[in-house]
């Protein structure tokens, strides 16, 4: 369970979260949807502490990160596994040592254990053989799911995805969002997941956060989000044409 | 009104940097991993470099030497003064300010595209997402690195000046290798070679920390990574002038 508590940040004078206020719950998907733009990656890192909130807390299980020091923060970090919107893998390290490279900074595991737990990461998101090459020779798809599977490989409590299907075809989009769910479920995490994919909010949107230029401006889930008369939301919503022919059934 | 937005900018980038020298200096959170980035630092900072300086290094000591030989031709001036104005000119000045110009266009455009597309592509956060202290992390083996390496690189390059100076006067008529040998090995003073190479250290610092600097506050695309290399080149050779200017008052007189 996450708690973020009256957020506001700003850059240099230019407000782009105003006052929000989310709580995202344990073994769920927690999505946080928006236009581009709209703060939801920038809310994320605040969440993470990779920017600092201007007022506002931000509670792990009861645990306020805003208030506390850079060792406290590391303690929860290593609970944290997070993808990020361009996978972020370290382009000089291969899959292989990309993964390792959070086990070898904080376990006392063996060379052989740690990769046993490589491989079995890299299992769970169905790729085998691409222990050796390194990140420039994946394609995107395969890229993101590396991605998740470095977030993973420490068993982490809380798991953010920043646009995990972002520039994938629908098909490998959904192979994701299920694996996240999977994932999600089976370890019993508590998960954000940051997207624009009216595809991925309906498979997995369990709980949905809709931000509007930097506001939160609704909250609910998948079935009452095709119910709602929220100008803004329904916009958003109702973007492309298949969306809106599927209201009109 | 330019002149005080100059002067805030300045100091406001010379605090930001030693803060982050700072964070740099912490203790590191696993020695093992920060050894092997050493290791794998001395090998593309300094390896790579030798060839390079190898070819330079030759071919300015063969022109200091013809060069000092044509504007000796005075025959009341003893021949050995080629040699040892070659010595004196590279131990002094071209072995550790000029290859460390050198360098900094070579290693600091290297280090700050390589940190600079790391903040782009969000794999600094990354790394601070999994608690580790990304400065210390990615910028400590450098400067280490080069504390160690450029050093080695200054003493070759002298050796290979010499050596320059050396192939040229084989095969000059002006004067004879007896002549060069004796000028080489003239009023010989070990302290010429520590001042330039407590020179070299100030210079390894410069050379990977300020590219260092520009590339791990690079903000924005691919575009902005070129400018952190550029600035960074800039910046660079000044500050190795500077110090330059500052240590040399300061050792020799
Ligand atoms: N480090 C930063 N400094 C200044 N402004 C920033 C910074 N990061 C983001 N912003 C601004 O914050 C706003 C929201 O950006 P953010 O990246 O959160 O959008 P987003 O909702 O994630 O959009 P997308 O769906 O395109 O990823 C943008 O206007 C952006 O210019
Ligand atoms: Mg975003």
């Amino acid at each position: 369970m996450i708690e973020v508590k009256n957020v506001n940040k700003s850059f240099s004078g230019n407000q782009i979260l105003h006052d929000v206020s989310i709580g995202f719950k344990k073994g769920e998907i927690n999505l946080i949807i928006g236009a581009s733009g709209s703060g939801k990656s920038v809310l994320t890192k605040c969440i993470v502490g990779l920017h600092e909130v201007d007022n506002g807390s931000i509670e792990y299980d009861g645990r306020d990160f805003t208030k506390m020091n850079f060792k406290e923060r590391k303690g929860i970090r290593k609970e944290i596994g997070m993808l990020f919107q361009g996978s972020a893998l370290f382009d000089s390290l291969t899959v292989e040592e990309n993964i390792k490279f959070p086990l070898e900074m904080y376990t006392k595991k063996s060379q052989e254990e740690i990769i046993d737990r490589v491989n079995f990461c890299l299992q769970r998101v169905n790729l085998d053989n691409v222990n050796h090459l390194y990140p420039a020779e994946l394609s995107g798809g395969m890229q993101k799911r590396v991605g998740i599977a470095r977030a993973i490989a420490l068993n982490p409590k809380y798991l953010f995805c920043d646009e995990p299907n972002s520039g994938l075809d629908p098909q490998t989009g959904i192979v994701i969002d299920n694996l996240i769910q999977e994932i999600t479920e089976e370890y019993n995490i508590t998960t954000i997941v940051v997207t624009h994919d009216m595809n991925s909010v309906m498979e997995t949107g369990d709980h949905i956060s809709f931000i509007y230029k930097g506001r939160k401006w609704w909250e609910g889930n998948k079935h009452e989000i095709l119910k709602t008369d929220n100008k803004e939301l329904c916009d958003f919503v109702y973007a492309s044409r298949i969306m809106q022919k599927f209201r009109n059934i | 009104m330019f002149y005080n937005y100059l002067m805030l900018s300045t100091f406001h980038h010379i605090g930001k940097y030693f803060l982050l020298l700072g964070r740099v200096f912490k203790k590191p959170d696993n020695f093992k991993l920060i050894k092997k980035q050493i290791i794998s630092e001395l090998y593309s900072l300094g390896i790579g470099s030798l060839g390079l300086i190898a070819i330079i290094s030759l071919f300015m000591g063969a022109v200091i030497c013809l060069q000092t030989a044509s504007n000796l031709n005075n025959p009341l001036l003893p021949a050995y003064l080629i040699g040892f104005a070659t010595r004196e000119s590279f131990i002094l000045e071209m072995a550790p300010t000029v290859m460390s110009l050198i360098l900094a266009g070579k290693i600091g455009s290297n280090i700050a595209s390589e940190i600079g597309a790391m903040r782009i592509t969000e794999q600094i956060d990354a790394l601070e997402i999994m608690g580790v202290n990304s400065a210390s992390y990615l910028i400590f083996p450098k400067i280490t690195a080069a504390i160690l390496f450029i050093p080695i690189i200054v003493i070759y390059s002298m050796v290979l000046g010499a050596l320059g100076g050396f192939i040229v006067s084989m095969y000059s008529s002006g004067f004879t290798m007896e002549d060069y040998i004796q000028g080489l090995r003239y009023d010989f003073k070990v302290f010429s070679i520590i001042y330039a190479l407590i020179k070299t250290v100030f210079f390894a610092v410069a050379i990977t920390s300020i590219p260092a600097y520009h590339g791990y506050y690079t903000r924005g695309g691919a575009l902005e990574i070129g400018k952190s290399s550029t600035k960074s080149v800039v910046y660079t050779s000044i500050v190795i002038l500077i110090i330059n200017y500052v240590l040399t008052q300061l050792l020799l007189l």
